[in-house]
């Protein structure tokens, strides 16, 4: 077991992407995720094979990881809201070409330029797709500084294994924030990948790695053997986090720091008679749908706690295929629920169908 | 037990390490904790905080928003968080910066000369350090033992010099 260190989770996503044998790293500064980039200019270098390059923007970052991920290479970029939604073009072209890769986004508040306090209001576009076409991202949402490095690993092992583009989806809190945090080894389990382009040496036929079909009936193709992997990797891959669910009254949703205010108002619940208990998705994409529908057979009442206007509440909806009521507590544009304010929205949920 | 502390003042005072330094004796002695910094237009001479959580038991919200233990390093921080502080909780005040006293009656109120006294020692900017040792002396969060260690861990072997400084400042604040 290694030594515990105290790390910023900006820090940890990066050193965790370096230990998972993620050579290449391609970015431009934003806050609040500039410290990622930064510990790479500084790491990449004196690792051999190791590349870090500031790109001229973040439409040439996301462009060569789409390069260097058609190498078959583990491949990432970071950034935050505005610079995410630049990089949109480049991720369909990557998930249209079945290519894996890692993408960051450490939120901040919007629509726009918005602010650089810290938000959840990227979910939709992270989530439902974000850029043209039919495809979905593995989205995994960190809630501690260890989870800010294990989850690195995972996106690069899930995203190598279903051909896919990965996200984490941190925020401003997640990134800044230092907790105590045990790196995992330098050990990457890296899977053959015959795809990749890196050359034939006259003994095979040539890859070829594209997104464009002008033939529909090819194109129809690619598009349902896409969709047969995302149904196993919703199968496969949904993990979520449970905590005092057992005999919860009033069930509430959140990730990334809001499930950290959540547990401290699920506790504190709990103290006053309430029975609640949070579920924090750890995908939101594959969403934890089976574990909400069977929490809607025993709850009352469930809350979605949001940095965002309400977004992750409606796949809380068709989970459940609404048949609970579920409220909003939310605050946005940098604002952080209070651990009251989430207190009282479970107070309302418990008293409110009684 | 669960302590909330949050430490305010201009930017370069060095609240962010001094924050740094309580998470880091922490983290040596086996607690769990939380380091979050205020972020963002913060310069030289703006406001900066940061809100350090240490606990036995697994933080939560790493976010504090009524802080057990108060230390403020500028008259702005004492104005904005005097009224958050917990019933019964501790408030630090550099008292070289800031003239006015704590209005609260039902917290403990420490006045520190902290920036005098850094000026005494030699090294004018380490008040920071000198409440951190005051902090340590009065709440026990974490213990003196071995903040020797801490400081060769969190300072980088580039400023190794300054780890006797940062020592004899916190001793100071430890004894003031």
């Amino acid at each position: 077991m290694s030594e515990k260190v105290l790390m910023k989770g900006n820090e940890a996503i990066a050193e965790a992407a370096i230990r998972a044998g993620c050579l290449h790293y391609f970015g431009y500064p934003i806050t609040p995720q500039t410290e990622l980039a930064a510990y790479m200019a500084k790491r990449m270098p004196k690792i051999e094979g190791g590349v870090f390059l500031q790109a001229e923007s973040e439409i040439a970052a996301i462009n060569m990881v789409y390069g260097v991920s058609a190498t078959g290479k583990r491949v990432m970029t970071s950034s935050s809201s505005p610079g995410v939604s630049l990089k949109q073009e480049g991720i369909s072209y990557i998930a249209g070409s079945d290519l894996p890769a890692l993408i960051v986004n450490v939120q901040r508040g919007g629509p726009g330029l918005g602010g650089i306090q810290p938000s959840q209001s990227d979910y939709f576009q992270a989530t439902k797709g974000g850029g043209h076409g039919d495809y979905h991202l593995i989205v995994l949402t960190p809630a501690s500084v260890q989870e800010m490095a294990d989850l690195t690993g995972l996106a690069f092992e899930l995203a190598d294994k279903y051909r896919m583009p990965a996200m984490l989806l941190a925020d401003g809190t997640m990134g800044q924030m230092m907790e105590p945090v045990e790196l995992p080894e330098t050990k990457p389990e890296l899977i053959d990948k015959p795809w990749a382009l890196t050359g034939t040496g006259m003994k095979r036929e040539h890859n070829i790695v594209n997104s464009l079909y002008l033939v529909p009936e090819q194109l129809e193709k690619t598009n349902l053997e896409r969709y047969e992997r995302y149904k196993l990797v919703e199968e496969n891959e949904v993990r979520y986090e449970s905590f005092m669910m057992d005999d919860a009254d009033v069930c509430v949703v959140a990730f990334g720091i809001a499930a950290r205010v959540s547990k401290n108002a699920v506790v504190e619940a709990r103290k006053q008679g309430i029975k609640a208990g949070l579920i924090r998705p750890i995908t939101v994409w594959p969403f934890p749908k089976k574990a909400l529908a069977k929490a809607a057979e025993t709850c009352k009442a469930f809350v979605s706690v949001e940095l965002s206007m309400g977004q992750m509440i409606e796949d809380i909806n068709l989970a459940i295929k609404c048949s609970k009521p579920v409220s909003l507590c939310n605050r946005v544009g940098g604002m952080i629920p209070s651990p009251e304010e989430v207190l009282e929205s479970i107070k309302k949920a418990a008293g409110g169908n009684e | 037990m669960t302590t909330q502390i949050l430490i305010a003042g201009f930017g370069g005072q060095g609240v962010l390490f001094a924050g740094k330094f309580l998470a880091y004796k922490g983290l040596l002695e086996d607690k769990q904790l939380s380091w979050l910094p205020s972020y963002g237009p913060e310069m030289r001479g703006g406001t900066a905080n940061c809100s350090v959580i240490i606990s036995d038991e697994p933080v939560g919200s790493p976010i504090v928003s009524k802080p057990d233990v108060l230390v403020v390093m500028n008259l702005p921080s004492l104005d904005k968080y005097e009224n958050d502080v917990v019933p019964g909780g501790k408030i630090f005040v550099d008292s070289t910066l800031i003239e006015r006293k704590v209005e609260r009656t039902d917290v403990d109120v420490y006045y520190i000369p902290a920036t005098q006294l850094a000026i005494d020692i030699g090294a004018p900017t380490l008040a920071n350090m000198i409440m951190t040792g005051k902090v340590i002396k009065e709440t026990g969060v974490v213990s003196y033992d071995g903040i020797e260690q801490t400081l060769t861990k969190i300072i980088s072997a580039r400023k190794a010099n300054l780890k006797d400084i940062n020592f004899k400042a916190l001793e100071t604040g430890y004894n003031a």
